[in-house]
């Protein structure tokens, strides 16, 4: 009975990690469908969200609701400016140096923010009650649900964007073809900025709805948002539904591994998840064989 | 028979280029050499010269990568792993055995050259950013051993009590001596690095940084040729290592996780890619740099930063380009005077 019950609290944290995990995935297969760029700086927006919503939260002390859409606003103006000042310059880049590029905005961003907040670690208060509810013996927490709740919403809003909008099919043309969606009178470039402003802002919601969880500090970006790139590595950068799936199945690996392995090997079970299944199959478990890895 | 004589002559003056060429290499390297070991004479203040020691480390560092990022062109975010990997099987094996360290350096480069051969044939299938990606994993799974295996490497709080290095009664205690130690072995790495870009596989490297596909067309094993350059380059990693433990007589996990991976990749580029002197002067910007900026804790992270990205886009070759492009300004100005005072 016991330890039913502790499997069962396992799977509700590793639940909602992996919803993380799966809205950071998000972020990196929105970029890399619309420009085949993994953008190394997409943690960085993670660790943003939070911090700044602690920063207009107790320096500012602005009411909570305000803190957050200031900190979304803001992430989204970083991820536009880093698109246009930095990515957009560079035409017909090699791989080599749009990766050292956003690597080197990665550390750029993650240095201000160790300057302008210091290196302490920060909570922020939960969204609502603190008080723990009891579901068949295992607590959880109300911000739990505020995590799975926002993401199924961010999931069903970027499908019904994708799938319905003209700017969301805009994007899916460019994904499959950039050339001829420029021919068809698609602005790729605007898209481009687009798929920036989207995944910023989807990354620092990310991080605003855990920072009352895990707790949050200026260099959370770079395990957040490896374990993003992991979730959607698992699930192919193709498939929406294949990255929740992914970033869920890691959650719940990592927390499965941490109860009943090790915890001290918790952050190592995500990235040995990573290279077998770069190793073993690069297109993701779930998606069929398209994007190009090799 | 004109046709056949014509083709042999072009040959000829190809090779004769090629001699020439090999010949201009060996002349810098024999002057840089003779500078590196004269430096000490001039560099009293002993603090400076300790600088130096790290500086050839990482010149040591930096050369090792570029082979695998300069010369084939693929991206390793995960090097500071090889070079802790040497760090501490030397340390561990040295602090409490009393065996020969430098048989234990041989062993350190030998494990974690296997080590690489091994990861790196399904690695180095990838491209790009899964490469990148699939190097960096590697690289903090490796930090997150060196912090666990707390028995061993003493965890966090690191391990302390490395013997120097010692030749007989020359012990390798003083800056001087490990100036050196470190600098014979940087200029061994130079002098391996100059030949193997001279060579048929510097050549073929060359062309696989070019266009992989053409490179296997005209008959070059690429996927075998990035395994062996990935080895060569964690091998000369985990020696920097082992001679970085023995000198510091301490070490802790944090100079071996992924910001040191991306420090390393940035003396590479700021340098310039595929550039052998590059890499030193990366390697000694980057090492002087947060002794400059001490007044300024913290900001080292950020110029980092922005030296990426600023180098990337307007000096993809690096500082040693912008410097080989003004000393063929200046000769061409010069000459150019020459010919107008000639004319005049």
């Amino acid at each position: 009975m016991d330890s039913s019950r502790q499997l069962f609290q396992y799977i509700l944290s590793g639940l909602s990690n992996g919803a993380i995990y799966a809205l950071i995935g998000f972020g990196f297969a929105i970029i890399y469908n619309s420009t085949g760029i993994i953008n190394f700086a997409q943690g960085e927006f993670v660790m943003l969200g939070g911090m700044l919503t602690i920063f207009f939260l107790t320096i500012l002390n602005l009411p909570l609701t305000a803190a957050i859409i200031l900190s979304i606003i803001i992430s989204t103006m970083v991820g536009v400016s880093f698109e246009r000042l930095a990515i957009r310059p560079l035409k017909n880049a090699k791989p080599l140096s749009l990766i050292i590029i956003t690597i080197g905005a990665s550390i750029f961003i993650r240095g201000a923010a160790m300057l302008i907040w210091g290196k302490d670690t920060h909570a922020l208060p939960a969204f609502s009650s603190n008080d723990p509810l009891y579901i068949f013996g295992a607590t959880i927490l109300p911000q739990h649900l505020w995590i799975i709740g926002v993401t199924v919403l961010i999931i069903i809003g970027s499908r019904l964007f994708f799938n319905y909008s003209i700017a969301g099919k805009a994007m899916r043309a460019c994904s499959y073809n950039a050339r001829a969606a420029g021919l068809v009178g698609i602005n790729v470039k605007s898209m481009v900025m687009l798929s920036f402003a989207i995944s910023s802002a989807i990354g620092s919601i990310a991080g605003i709805i855990i920072a009352p969880l895990t707790m949050t500090s200026y260099d959370v970006g770079v395990m957040l948002g490896l374990k993003g790139f992991c979730a959607v590595i698992i699930g192919g950068m193709s498939s929406g539904m294949g990255t929740l799936l992914g970033g869920l199945l890691l959650g719940l690996l990592e927390s499965l591994g941490a109860g009943f392995i090790s915890a001290s090997y918790k952050d190592a079970i995500a990235f040995i998840i990573l290279l077998l299944i770069l190793f073993i199959r690069p297109e993701g478990l779930f998606s069929k064989k398209e994007t190009e890895r090799f | 028979m004109r046709f056949f004589s014509r083709q042999r002559h072009a040959v000829r003056s190809l090779k004769l280029n090629m001699i020439t060429e090999k010949k201009r290499q060996i002349l810098i390297f024999l002057i840089f050499a003779a500078a590196v070991l004269a430096a000490p004479y001039f560099l009293k203040g002993n603090y400076l010269l300790n600088v130096f020691v790290f500086v050839g480390i990482n010149t040591m560092l930096a050369i090792g990568l570029n082979l695998l990022l300069g010369y084939a062109g693929q991206i390793s975010l995960g090097h500071a792993a090889f070079f802790g990997m040497g760090a501490y099987i030397s340390g561990i094996i040295t602090a409490r055995f009393p065996v020969d360290p430098f048989l234990v350096m041989i062993l350190a480069a030998t494990i974690a050259g296997a080590l690489a051969f091994v990861i790196g044939s399904p690695i180095l299938k990838l491209k790009g950013h899964y490469l990148a990606m699939a190097t960096m994993g590697f690289g903090i799974i490796m930090y997150i051993i060196f912090n666990e295996t707390v028995d061993w490497t003493g965890g966090p709080s690191g391990l302390s009590g490395i013997p120097n290095l010692h030749i007989g009664s020359l012990i390798f205690d003083n800056d001087l001596n490990n100036y050196y130690l470190v600098w014979l072995s940087t200029l061994a790495v130079m002098l391996l690095s100059i030949n193997l870009s001279q060579s048929r596989i510097g050549r073929a490297l060359r062309a696989i940084n070019d266009s992989e596909v053409a490179a296997r067309v005209m008959g070059v094993n690429a996927r075998i040729l990035k395994v062996r350059i990935f080895t060569v380059s964690a091998v000369i990693s985990a020696v920097a290592g082992s001679l970085y433990a023995h000198i510091m007589t301490f070490i802790a996990p944090a100079s071996f996780g992924f910001n040191f991976s991306v420090e390393l990749l940035t003396m590479v580029v700021v340098g310039g890619l595929g550039s052998i002197y590059g890499s030193f002067l990366g390697a000694a910007i980057l090492t002087m740099l947060p002794e400059l900026l001490r007044v300024f804790q913290d900001l080292d992270i950020i110029i980092y930063g922005l030296m990426l990205i600023l180098m990337t886009m307007f000096m993809p070759g690096g500082l040693i380009s912008g410097i080989e492009a003004a000393a063929g300004f200046i000769a061409a100005r010069m000459k150019g005077t020459k010919d107008s005072d000639a004319q005049a």
